[in-house]
């Protein structure tokens, strides 16, 4: 049997997950449920996703070997690319899915959350292929450090909104986005950009994801005859990384989930219910919640999906963090030995790898490259603008 | 056995009246003195919010209430503790976010409460199917956990809500979050008047219930109304006082009106 569960109606990945949300919305969260369970098992449906993530998405995504890297470290360094997919990160298996769910459902608008924004650019994208009005809820720092995202989802049609509540970043806009949904919830599909949020959402979005783990196992088997030795993704709410993990979590691969320092929600939270699931949370002692602080907009998240939770108490997964210098240093490490640019987000992951990697001699290593970085080029030009 | 929450209630429609539940951001400047002008001038019974750092049931009012409340240093315990000094002679009700419920403890929460002199909560993010360990450790130290009907509901819904219910079923006026609102949503009488008929419960509406008229208009069908952001607007632009006057036309005017 699978690690991986299907939840049941209570949505539990063993003590975690759950339905936390206002009785307003746990009819709709009962209907999203259903409708997501019809149309996974409806081969129109899943044909039709194929095609869209074949022909639109550009899937499936390859594998690079990293040969300079991996002489570099003394290790077999593996790339699944997902930076290229359309729209430029993994985000947009999630959001062709549910938007051609939400489609199916009748509805006609959507809303979303975005941190860097890959998520609101990706739905905005997805909403004006498939004829949906979109409003995205972005927090007031984000639309700042991430200001060319904020452009792009207003040339594809979308409503972009700055939040200026609490901290102003991916906590808050999620709080907008339910707000709004509380009140839209007949017309409009909350589309979740990670696998977090009430029941159904982290089993589906990771349902949507796990696109990228099972072409992934193939494309390791067929280089390397077995599974990589490690499989390392960062983990923002977890989406690219339960993504990935998802096609080798019954394999002995080791799997790495590698969490800002500033954003540690397994690292350094406790359980705690927020955003309609219970899951480790960065919390005071009053249960209030933390802000995070990350260079990376797309991890500065104080919770964490309760998939990964599960994960991390039955010891199947691991969590390390990465501090931000780190990551600065890994961007412009793969950058200069690759000539790939990734987002920063992943750049955590590439952190985490060049640090241990003398910890791991001679092993293999698959990691999740889950955007590209443009969109962040102009942060770190402040950042190193006088020193490269 | 019903607690002091519903006794309350139930003393106020058994003499042919409405009930009137202000709501009062704890820990805001000067929320004690809110406190006592609401049970001055004619509250029923008292809803005390514990700010919560991500309230997503609430809207821009009580977000910057809860907002200046945590920046001055409200805590649970805090807030718990000031209530014990407030000796207003009516039942007073937490209305807090789960994660502050289960960061606690069921158990302990449920005790701190009552040791605080509270009667109710109302927990507005726990739904039906995930109250259930909480609601026993409520009714096992004498809290009566108020539970939300919300506009979206089926039929088959309202009576098991009802049924979980103590002191009264708070029937939610929008589908939307805590604010003023011009007029009385359609809504609020609407589903007021469905759960009126599935429980023999005092019924109250809650959310988008903004001015004297409006709580009128909504008691024609409930048993009376809980006001939050318009109280929460005066404490904040005009203190106690503005807080009382308020309370008092509202009283008025549902003491005037021939039901
Ligand atoms: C490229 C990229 N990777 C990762 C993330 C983090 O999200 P998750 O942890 O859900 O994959 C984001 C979010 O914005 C992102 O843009």
């Amino acid at each position: 049997m699978s690690i991986l569960q299907t939840p049941g109606s209570d949505g539990r990945f063993g003590e975690f997950g759950g339905r936390f949300v206002p009785e307003t919305l746990v009819p709709a969260c009962q209907e999203l449920e259903h409708a997501f369970s019809d149309a996974w098992n409806d081969p129109m449906f899943r044909a039709d996703l194929d095609q869209l993530l074949r022909e639109y998405a550009g899937r499936p995504s390859m594998v690079t070997e990293c040969h300079n890297l991996g002489s570099e470290l003394g290790i077999r360094l593996f790339l699944k690319r997902e930076d290229l997919n359309h729209t430029g990160s993994h985000k947009i298996n999630n959001v062709l899915g549910q938007v051609l769910l939400a489609k199916r459902m009748g509805k006609k608008r959507i809303v979303a959350e975005t941190g860097a924004g890959q998520h609101g650019v990706a739905s905005a994208t997805a909403a004006a292929l498939l004829g949906l009005e979109c409003k995205v809820y972005m927090g007031e720092v984000d639309t700042e450090r991430q200001e060319l995202n904020v452009f792009r989802m207003r040339l594809l049609g979308a409503e972009v909104e700055a939040v200026t509540s609490g901290s102003r970043t991916l906590k808050d806009a999620v709080n907008e986005a339910m707000r709004d949904w509380v009140a839209s919830v007949e017309t409009t599909h909350y589309c979740l950009g990670s696998v977090m949020g009430p029941h159904p959402y982290p089993f589906m979005v990771r349902q949507f994801h796990r696109v990228i783990g099972d072409e992934a196992f193939e494309q390791m088997n067929d280089v390397l005859g077995t599974s990589p030795d490690y499989v390392v993704a960062c983990v923002g709410g977890g989406s690219n990384a339960m993504g990935i993990f998802s096609g080798f979590v019954d394999t002995p691969a080791q799997l790495i989930g590698v969490e800002p320092a500033g954003g540690a929600a397994v690292g350094r939270g406790q359980p705690g219910v927020v955003h309609g699931m219970k899951s480790y949370l960065m919390q005071d002692e009053y249960g209030q919640v933390s802000e995070a602080h990350s260079i990376s907009a797309g991890l500065d998240y104080p919770g964490v999906g309760p998939e990964h939770s599960y994960l991390a108490s039955i010891g199947r997964a691991q969590y390390p963090t990465v501090t931000d210098d780190e990551v600065i240093a890994a961007f412009q490490l793969m950058a200069r030995s690759e000539g790939i640019i990734p987002a920063l987000e992943c750049a955590h992951a590439m952190a985490w790898i060049s640090r241990e990697a003398p910890n791991m001699q001679g092993k293999t290593v698959l990691m999740n490259l889950s955007g590209r970085g443009d969109k962040d080029v102009g942060q770190m030009m402040s950042i190193l603008g006088d020193v490269i | 056995m019903s607690g002091r929450l519903e006794a309350a209630m139930r003393s106020r429609i058994d003499g042919g009246g409405k009930c009137l539940v202000p709501y009062i951001t704890g820990g805001y400047p000067g929320w004690m003195d809110a406190v006592r002008a609401c049970a001055a001038n004619g509250a029923d019974a008292i809803e005390i919010g514990i700010p919560f750092s991500d309230p997503v049931m609430d809207g821009p009012i009580i977000q910057q209430a809860s907002q200046t409340a945590l920046d001055g240093g409200a805590t649970p315990v805090s807030i718990l503790h000031d209530v014990r000094s407030l000796d207003v002679g009516i039942p007073l009700a937490v209305m807090c976010y789960y994660n502050t419920v289960f960061h606690a403890g069921h158990e302990r929460f449920a005790h701190d409460l009552a040791s605080a002199g509270i009667s109710a909560a109302i927990v507005p993010d726990l739904p039906l199917e995930e109250a259930g360990d909480w609601c026993a450790a409520a009714d096992a130290a004498g809290i009566e956990t108020v539970m939300l009907a919300a506009p979206t509901a089926p039929d088959e819904r309202l009576p098991r809500v009802a049924e979980r219910a103590r002191g009264f079923v708070y029937s939610v006026g929008l589908l939307g979050v805590t604010g003023e609102r011009a007029a009385l949503a359609l809504t609020a009488t609407t589903l007021a008047a469905r759960v009126k008929k599935i429980t023999t419960k005092p019924v109250l509406i809650g959310v988008g219930v903004s001015n004297a008229q409006q709580a009128v208009e909504a008691s024609r069908v409930a048993d009376g109304v809980i006001m939050g952001a318009s109280v929460v607007r005066r404490m904040i632009d005009g203190g106690a006082d503005s807080v009382g006057e308020f309370i008092a036309e509202v009283r008025h005017a549902l003491d005037g009106a021939t039901w």
